[in-house]
C-alpha cells in the first residue's frame, strides 16, 4: 500500500504531463537554459528509472532533501508543523464522531419521524457546504461580530512570542506545564477550526451511523434483549451500539483522508500553522523538495492510519483475525 | 406499451420530491449562468464607478466589492467555471473509471488485482492534496483543474462499476450470451455495461456536487483562473481579506451559491438512489 502510494506520488510529480520546473518558474516564457539548469539541480534530467530508484532510496533513508525556502531539511520542517495539523485533525475527528454518532443514533431510534427527516436534510446540506466557507462564516459570527473567540492562529501573538513548545501539541504542552490559563487559550483557538472541520465530516458519519444502527436494531438479539424486559435505553446503548460501531470505525478510518483534504482548507481559513499551509507555501515558493516531501509524508501518514484502523478493527470485532 | 411505461416512470418521478427539487435547483443555476449576459445587472469584471465595499442595498442587492463591482453580477457569471470544470471532469472520470472498472471486473486475475490496488491507493489519498500535487506540476488554470479533478475521481467510478461487474458476470443472462458465442467484448458492452448505468448515474450526480466543492476549494487556494475572472471560490478568498472589517456580504453570497448548486446535485443523487433501491431509506 505504502509502496503504491509512493509510486503514485512519483508518477504525478515526475512522469505526468507538465514539468514541475516549468510550472515552478512561472509557466511560460522561461528560457530553455533556465529550465535545463533547474532540471539538473533537482535531477529531473536523469532517466526515469534512475530517478525512481534514487527517490525510493532517499525516502527509505529519511532524506527528503533541503527546503530552499526555509533552509532546513524538509523532514525537520515537516515534523515542526505536523503536530499542529494532527492536533487539529484529532479534535475535529472528536467533534465529527460526537455530532455524527449522536445524530445518527437519534435518527435511527426515531426513524421516519420528523426528527429523522430533518437530520437527513442536515446530512445532505453538510455534504454541500464548502468547508472554507463554513470556517469563514464561523469567524464572522464568533470572532468579528461577537468577539468571543479568536479569528485564527494557535495562540495569541504575544503568547506565541514567548512560548516554547515541548511536544508541538499545544494542548499536551499546557497540561504538562500545568498552565491552565494557557490551556484555555489553546482550546479557544482550537474550537472554531476543529468544530468547522468536524461539522462538515459529521454528516457522513451520521448517515453511516443511522444505517448501521437501524440494521442492528432489526437483529434477533436486540429483540431478545427487549423481550427479556430490559429498558429501551439499556438495549440501545449496551447491546446495539457496540455492534453498530463496527462499520463506523472503518468509515472513520477512511474519513481520515477526507479530513486531511478539509484540513488544507481549514488551515488556510484559520491561518493555522500546520502542514497543509507548509505545502501551499512551498508550492508558491517553487520549493520542489518541500512539495515532494510533504506529499510523500501525507502518503506515509495515510498508510499508517489505515494500518492502525485495521488493528483497532480486530479489537472491536473479535471475529476478524489477521 | 411505451406510453404506459412512460406513465409509470412519471408516476415514480412524482414520488421523488428530492429528485424534482434537485432538478429545479440545478436547472435554475444552469439557466442563470447561461443567460448571465442578459440577466446580470452590471459588468462582473470591470471597475465600476459606484461605491466600493458597500453593503447590500436596492441598487446592489448583494453589495459591492473593493473595486466597486456588483457582487450579484459576479455570482451570476461565477457559476460558469465551476459548472464547466466539475461537469467535464466528472464525465472524464466516469468514462475512464467505467472502462477500467469493466475490464478489471470482467477479466479478473492479475490485472484486476493490480488495478484494484492502484485504485485503492488513489482512493485513500486525500483528493484535494492529490489535485494540488497535479496542479503544482501542470500549473494552475482550467485545464489543469479539469485534469486534476477527473484524475482524483476515477477510483470512485472504478469501485462502483467493478463491484457491479463482479456480480453481473455470474448472472444467467451473461452465461446465456456466452453460450450463444458472443465475444467477451460484446458481452461487456451490450450485456454488462448497460446494467451498471443506474448506479453510475447516482454516483455521477453526487460526484458532480463533490467536484464543485473541490473546484471551489482549488480556486479558493488560488489554483483557478487569474483574478478578474468571476469564480465563486476565488471570490470567497477575496472576501476573506475584508473579513476583519466585517464585510460579510463578500463571503456569504458566493458561498450560498456553491451550497445551492451542490445541494441540487446532491438531491438528484439521493433521488436516483432512492429510485434504484426504494428499500434503502
Amino acid at each position: 500500500m505504502l509502496f503504491i502510494l509512493l509510486t503514485l506520488v512519483f508518477l504525478i510529480l515526475r512522469v505526468m504531463p507538465g514539468n514541475p520546473c516549468l510550472s515552478m518558474l512561472g509557466g511560460r516564457n522561461v528560457p530553455q537554459t533556465v529550465i535545463v539548469r533547474c532540471e539538473q539541480k533537482y535531477g529531473l534530467n536523469k532517466p526515469l528509472y534512475v530517478q525512481y530508484v534514487e527517490y525510493l532510496v532517499n525516502i527509505a533513508r529519511g532524506n527528503f532533501g533541503t527546503s530552499y525556502r526555509t533552509g532546513n531539511p524538509v523532514l525537520h520542517d515537516i515534523f515542526d508543523r505536523f503536530p499542529a495539523t494532527f492536533e487539529l485533525a484529532i479534535f475535529s475527528m472528536f467533534f465529527a464522531i460526537l455530532i455524527g454518532m449522536s445524530t445518527g443514533i437519534f435518527a435511527a431510534t426515531h426513524s421516519d419521524r420528523p426528527a429523522d427527516h430533518s437530520l437527513r436534510i442536515f446530512n445532505i446540506v453538510s455534504f454541500a457546504m464548502p468547508i472554507f466557507w463554513v470556517g469563514l462564516m464561523a469567524q464572522l459570527i464568533f470572532a468579528v461580530d461577537l468577539k468571543v473567540l479568536p479569528v485564527g492562529g494557535r495562540l495569541e501573538p504575544i503568547t506565541a512570542a514567548y512560548f516554547h513548545s515541548i511536544t508541538g501539541f499545544y494542548v499536551l504542552d499546557s497540561i504538562l506545564e500545568g498552565n491552565w490559563g494557557l490551556l484555555v487559550q489553546v482550546l479557544k483557538h482550537l474550537l472554531l477550526p476543529s468544530l468547522t472541520l468536524g461539522l462538515v465530516q459529521s454528516g457522513f458519519l451520521g448517515r453511516i451511523g443511522r444505517a448501521s444502527m437501524l440494521e442492528v436494531l432489526d437483529k434477533d438479539y436486540v429483540t431478545t434483549a427487549r423481550s427479556k424486559g430490559l429498558r429501551r435505553k439499556t438495549v440501545i446503548y449496551k447491546h446495539a451500539l457496540k455492534n453498530a460501531l463496527i462499520p463506523i470505525v472503518t468509515i472513520t478510518g477512511l474519513q481520515f483522508a477526507l479530513l486531511l483534504s478539509g484540513a488544507i482548507l481549514t488551515e488556510t481559513t484559520f491561518s493555522w500553522p500546520g502542514l497543509a499551509r507548509y505545502l501551499l507555501q512551498s508550492i508558491n515558493a517553487r520549493d520542489f523538495y518541500a512539495l515532494q516531501g510533504t506529499i510523500v509524508f501525507f502518503g506515509i501518514f495515510i498508510s499508517t492510519v489505515n494500518l492502525v484502523v485495521d488493528i483497532i478493527y480486530s479489537f472491536i470485532d473479535p471475529r476478524v483475525k489477521y | 406499451m411505451l406510453s404506459k411505461w412512460l406513465l409509470g416512470q412519471l408516476h415514480l418521478l412524482g414520488k421523488q420530491h428530492l429528485l424534482i427539487v434537485g432538478l429545479i435547483i440545478v436547472g435554475f443555476v444552469v439557466l442563470t449562468t447561461v443567460l448571465a449576459p442578459f440577466i446580470a445587472p452590471y459588468d462582473p469584471v470591470n471597475y465600476q464607478n459606484g461605491g466600493r465595499l458597500t453593503p447590500p442595498s436596492l441598487k446592489h442587492p448583494m453589495g459591492t466589492d473593493q473595486l466597486g463591482r456588483d457582487v450579484l453580477s459576479r455570482i451570476i457569471y461565477g457559476g460558469n467555471i465551476p459548472l464547466k470544470v466539475a461537469g467535464i471532469a466528472a464525465l472524464i472520470a466516469l468514462v475512464t473509471g467505467m472502462i477500467i472498472g469493466l475490464l478489471s471486473g470482467y477479466r479478473a486475475g492479475i490485472l484486476d488485482r493490480a488495478l484494484s490496488l492502484v485504485m485503492d491507493a488513489m482512493y485513500s489519498f486525500p483528493g484535494l492534496i492529490l489535485a494540488i500535487a497535479i496542479l503544482a506540476t501542470m500549473g494552475a488554470g482550467i485545464f489543469g483543474m479539469i485534469f486534476a479533478i477527473s484524475f482524483v475521481y476515477i477510483p470512485t467510478y472504478f469501485r462502483v462499476v467493478r463491484g457491479q461487474v463482479l456480480q453481473l458476470r455470474e448472472q444467467e443472462f451473461v452465461e446465456a450470451a456466452r453460450a450463444e458465442g458472443a465475444s467477451g467484448f460484446r458481452i461487456l458492452l451490450r450485456h454488462i455495461a448497460p446494467n451498471t448505468i443506474n448506479s453510475v448515474m447516482a454516483v455521477l450526480s453526487f460526484n458532480i456536487a463533490d467536484a464543485i466543492l473541490t473546484e471551489a476549494g482549488l480556486s479558493f487556494l488560488g489554483f483557478g483562473l487569474p483574478p478578474p475572472a468571476p469564480d465563486w471560490g476565488f471570490d470567497i478568498s477575496n472576501g476573506q481579506r475584508f473579513l476583519l472589517a466585517g464585510d460579510w456580504w463578500l463571503i456569504t453570497f458566493p458561498g450560498i451559491a456553491i451550497i445551492l448548486l451542490c445541494l441540487g446535485f446532491g438531491m438528484i443523487g439521493e433521488g436516483i438512489s432512492d429510485m434504484i433501491n426504494p428499500r434503502r431509506r
